[in-house]
């Protein structure tokens, strides 16, 4: 009788759970999340439930009955200790052990600390949980100056939400420009400029040194230029470390994530990772070992792996994309880029509706789309089938890029 | 049950269509959500459901015939 234990009970490892059963796995799954919640969606937290137009029963990814119904072993509020490969069991900090004829890490990631604090201020919060929204919501309510740690997707929609209320928000960046690991520079500028219409304002190339409190509660941020900006909320928005803590204690490679191969199998063929956590070779990219971060990555990871598990082996082989709403702007990122591409520009950047795209030689490696989902659900086909339209064909909106998929699909 | 979808929100995940294909597919020119049916029989609910809970982009909403009763259950 097989048995499949998965650690992580976010996106990757209720998509796991869910799709074995769709495959028709009979076997035993269990999935040990240590959050006290059912598996919920992250993305919200962010947009429409910070803003609160998403009342938080929504956020659940199933119905309580759905775990019953499915012989799906979901056990919350409970964490994995330790991986036991010689016994293949996981040992559980509750004393209980599971055993396992597979075992699946989805532990995904936690928020990156900013170096220069120690212990907890009031008013300095960070985003992960459902917990940290609700805090982040309460300080929302009675803050009048917000500083924003990292202009990442997370920091700028939480800037955008907090805008829109009224809150006076300074982005500090230590990089040179807004989303710049993620964007291009072109889409950067689109960014900052919305967000500074809505009266945000940006510090790029500093480095916060401390935070400053007064009566235990934060008052103002340090920046290594000197310049302290008052402050009554502060949220850091910094990035994330993958949970490989695991992985790496028992043995297994571990490097910006655990370290699988092509199938997502790491070196012990009895354990998979999958998701936020887990640091796989790129196809699409000459097998360059990545680790994304994103819900197409974690949902397409997981149907791989069920797929693997239940007899259909196949590379992982998906185009990630990406969203994030802002400062009224939809982005949508199809494609990965290494930051060096060339960047192509369809239709006017003013306008607020173009996409950007992004070219490794004569190959389109990236599409992003600004208010353009068009745009980008034809980059994840142009993307998907390796074809790559010339520069002129991509900078010209009166070029119709479909017909270059149409060709393909008909040859 | 009704289903009531918000294309301006929606991102074009596909989550949907996974969960249920007789209820849900994407536009071919944009991959927006579109219903093939907005009153889906029993059969189909508990797949509804989740898919509207699984949206990345909580561009579903299901309204249940008898609220109450979906409660009690």
């Amino acid at each position: 009788m097989s048995n499949i234990v998965i650690i992580g009970a976010g996106q990757a490892g209720l998509q796991l759970a869910s799709s074995l059963r769709d495959n028709g796995f009979a076997g035993s799954i269990t999935m040990v999340g240590d959050e006290v919640h059912a598996p919920y969606q992250r993305p919200p937290l962010s947009k429409a439930f910070l803003a609160g137009t998403a009342p938080e029963a929504m956020l659940f990814m199933q119905e309580p009955k759905f775990f019953a119904d499915h012989a799906i072993d979901f056990r919350g509020n409970e964490a994995v200790e330790t991986i036991d490969r010689e016994l293949k069991q996981v040992n559980l900090r509750s004393g209980a052990f599971l055993p396992y004829s597979h075992l699946v890490i989805a532990t995904g990631t936690r928020n990156r600390a900013l170096p220069c604090v120690e212990g907890e201020t009031s008013g300095v919060v960070s985003l992960r949980t459902i917990e940290d929204a609700k805090a982040l919501m309460q300080g929302l309510e009675r803050a009048t100056k917000l500083v924003v740690i990292g202009a990442g997707f997370l920091g700028l929609e939480a800037a955008s939400i907090a805008s829109d209320a009224k809150i006076d928000v300074r982005v500090i960046e230590a990089g040179g420009r807004a989303l710049g690991r993620v964007v291009s520079a072109p889409v950067s500028a689109a960014v900052q400029a919305a967000h500074e219409a809505r009266g945000v304002t940006f510090s790029f190339n500093e480095a916060v040194v401390a935070l400053h409190s007064t009566d235990g509660h934060v008052s103002s941020v340090e920046l290594g230029s000197g310049e302290r900006i008052p402050a009554d909320l502060v949220l850091v928005s910094i990035g994330v470390v993958p949970n490989s803590e695991l992985a790496a204690a028992c043995g297994l490679a571990v490097h910006n994530g655990v370290v699988v191969d092509a199938r997502l199998l790491t070196e012990d063929p009895d354990i998979s990772s999958i998701g936020d956590c887990a640091a796989f070779p790129f196809a699409a990219d000459e097998g360059r070992m990545v680790r994304l971060e994103s819900v197409q990555n974690a949902v397409d990871q997981a149907r791989c792996v069920a797929d693997r598990l239940t007899g259909k082996v196949e590379a992982y082989d998906q185009v990630p994309t990406f969203w994030s709403d802002q400062a009224g702007l939809r982005l949508q990122m199809a494609g990965l880029t290494r930051g060096d591409e060339d960047v192509v520009v369809r239709r006017d950047p003013a306008t607020g509706n173009f996409s950007a795209y992004c070219y490794r030689g004569d190959n389109l490696v990236a599409v992003e789309s600004v208010s353009r989902l068009p745009d980008h659900m034809q980059a994840r086909k142009l993307l998907r089938m390796k074809i790559s339209p010339s520069r002129e064909q991509a900078g010209d909106p009166a070029f119709d890029l479909k017909q270059l998929v149409n060709k393909e699909t008909a040859a | 049950m009704k289903i009531h979808i918000r294309q301006d929100l929606c991102v074009g995940a596909g989550l949907c269509v996974l969960s249920s294909a007789q209820v849900f597919d994407q536009r071919e020119e944009d991959g927006v959500v579109v219903l093939l049916q907005d009153n889906p029989p029993p059969e189909l609910q508990d797949a509804v459901r989740g898919a509207a809970r699984k949206c990345p982009s909580l561009a579903i909403v299901v309204e249940e015939d008898d609220p109450a009763g979906v409660a009690a259950a």
